[in-house]
């Protein structure tokens, strides 16, 4: 049976982004159901019931996100929209911003209502050309229909949506460089805690989510917490958009109920592997995820079932290698990411990542040394834990978990003073 | 309390027209870029004034983003995708060798008539279309060198 689409439903039909159409299918109505049926704190605790996580990569619950916010009506109080993707392996977020803009927009309106706040901030990567202007043209419509600004739907309710560019820096997708950018610094992260809900944006309370989470909320509203928690497992709730790269014969965004198995996700949906060749190994959740083999492949793509295994959800990119491809490289080019994208602040994250990245080039050009496989687990140790935010944990993934399951391609580099992969 | 301490809102208003000037800073960099081509001193320094703030933060904000440009680049700045699945795709490398050799230029440099320079970026969020090119707000996926060869004919009006 093929999954209702729910996310994606909008996606693929002509002008999808276009106010017009998405009113025609039925946008907007959770807004309206929302904002004259429910009390704010009724639709904190319908989001709470819903099971509903982060889909940015931590998967924190966004309810109780929602209930951490002050109840307060007398303080300033801000959302903010994480369209900031650049976790590799993760392509979601830009297309339901380029196809479907207004489906997030309600949810954000949705959620400023439930916790009290006027004013919202959508903080997209500068490089999301088409985003920027999709966005900026939804938010446009919306306000001409009503749908923002001033007495929203003659409820009473107001609020300002406006679009703040980014510039090009992988860790502003972490939600407290994000707010640094927000305020026009450099986007170093701050240390938590205080987090955002009691500290964020001008110092005030800040709810941020992501682009796929509040395109999650309007179906809660709409269809019922209880639908929402009926999708996927016990603690894993709702629809997921995985996104299928590298050496797959149908590389694309799949929206499949949390808890799918990998292996029906790679072989049914994304039709196998290239040629027919083996499956050598999957990143399950973007690149700051620990990589799993073909023996994993049963594993559902849910938060627990995955961190039972040693490695996480993340944004739900998965990236396939094939047997051709060469572990040490692929962690060379992962971890090549995270140095070049490390913001300078932590030391043992932009130390720590370079002198990775200088001792995986040497073991993949054959200038290996004995002893540097210890080398690498040693400085992983001295970055994980030791950083500001998370990207020091998730910088050592590629190299960890490239040794934990192929140490000896590792050892076959240094022994033999070449790269066994290349011809 | 006295009077006047009851009179003092716990929390003011924010943004305070400070902070809003200050959050303006990314997007004047834009418009600085758009105006000089490259973020050279002039323009740094004209946000500066703009903006009320010391040249120094604004130097330090634009050189943290990888957007802004310190040094002049040419007319097309061809953006080659160097992330795990644009590899894995017989992309970035396969490309970025194809480019240099037909423009004869290296990563980071420009072709002497100044119309292109060639880059490598990180993950562009086009792994499912992958490998991908950007060119200036262009991007360009499930590229090949033919395609690239088209690409790059077409932008030199060849």
């Amino acid at each position: 049976m093929t999954f209702e689409k729910i996310l994606l439903r909008n996606v693929e039909i002509p002008n999808s982004e276009k106010i017009d159409v998405y009113l025609k299918r039925g946008g907007y109505q959770a807004l309206r159901k929302a904002l004259h049926e429910h009390t704010p704190d009724e639709l904190v605790e319908m989001v709470k019931a819903s099971g509903l996580r982060g889909r940015g990569g931590a998967g924190f619950p966004a309810g109780l996100k929602w209930s951490f916010m002050p109840k307060a009506a007398d303080v300033t109080k801000y959302v903010c929209v994480n369209t900031d993707e650049g976790e590799p392996g993760t392509f979601k977020d830009r297309l339901l911003v380029e196809r479907d803009p207004h489906s997030i927009i309600e949810g954000v309106a949705i959620a400023a209502y439930a916790v009290g706040a006027h004013r919202a901030f959508v903080y997209i990567r500068g490089e999301f050309f088409t985003g920027v202007k999709r966005w900026m043209k939804a938010i446009d419509d919306a306000y001409a229909r009503g749908f923002l600004g001033a007495n929203i739907l003659g409820s009473g309710f107001d609020l300002d949506l406006s679009v703040h560019r980014g510039a090009g820096a992988y860790i502003c997708g972490e939600e407290t460089a994000m707010l640094e950018s927000l305020e026009g610094k450099r986007g170093e992260p701050r240390l938590k805690p205080p987090y955002p809900a009691q500290v964020g944006l001008y110092a005030r309370p800040t709810l941020v989510h992501n682009v796929e989470t509040l395109a999650c909320v309007p179906h809660i509203v709409l269809r019922g917490p209880e639908w929402f928690a009926s999708i996927g497992t016990e603690d894993s709730t709702g629809p997921k958009i995985f996104c299928v790269s590298g050496d797959v014969n149908r590389p694309g965004n799949y929206e499949l109920p949390l808890g799918t198995p990998l292996r029906e996700i790679i072989y049914e949906h994304a039709g196998g592997i290239k040629e027919g060749r083996q499956l050598k190994a999957v990143i399950p959740g973007g690149a700051s995820t620990p990589m799993l083999t073909a023996e994993h492949l049963d594993v559902p793509m849910a938060f627990e079932t995955l961190h039972a295994i040693g490695t996480m959800l993340g944004t739900g990119g998965i990236t396939v290698m094939d047997e051709r491809v060469c572990i040490v490289s692929a962690a060379l080019r992962l971890t090549r990411f995270f140095a070049h994208e490390s913001c300078g602040k932590c030391t043992p994250c932009r130390v720590g990542t370079q002198r990775l990245v200088d001792t995986l080039q040497r073991i993949e050009d054959g200038r290996g040394q004995q002893g540097d496989i210890e080398r690498l687990l040693s400085l992983c140790d001295g970055i994980a834990g030791h950083t500001f935010c998370p990207m020091g944990d998730a910088a050592v993934n590629p190299t960890l978990s490239s040794i934990k399951h192929f140490r000896h391609e590792y050892e076959v580099h240094i022994e033999r003073h070449r790269c066994p992969m290349s011809s | 309390m006295s009077p006047e301490e009851q009179k003092q809102p716990t929390h003011p208003e924010t943004p305070t027209a400070k902070q809003a000037q200050r959050s303006m800073l990314l997007t004047a960099l834009y418009i600085a870029q758009a105006q000089y081509g490259h973020l050279n001193d002039e323009a740094l320094q004209r946000v500066a004034e703009r903006l009320g703030l010391p040249l120094s933060e604004v130097y330090s904000t634009a050189s943290f983003y990888s957007l802004y440009r310190l040094k002049p680049v040419g007319r097309y700045v061809i953006q080659v995708c160097d992330g795990l699945s644009c590899h894995l795709a017989g992309g970035a490398d396969t490309l970025v060798d194809y480019i240099r050799q037909k423009l004869g230029i290296r990563v980071g440099e420009t072709t002497s008539d100044g119309l292109f320079t060639l880059q490598t970026v990180e993950c562009v969020a086009s792994c499912g279309t992958s490998p991908a090119v950007r060119v200036n707000d262009e991007l360009y996926e499930n590229m090949t060198p033919q395609k690239v060869d088209r690409l790059l004919d077409q932008l030199a009006g060849r």
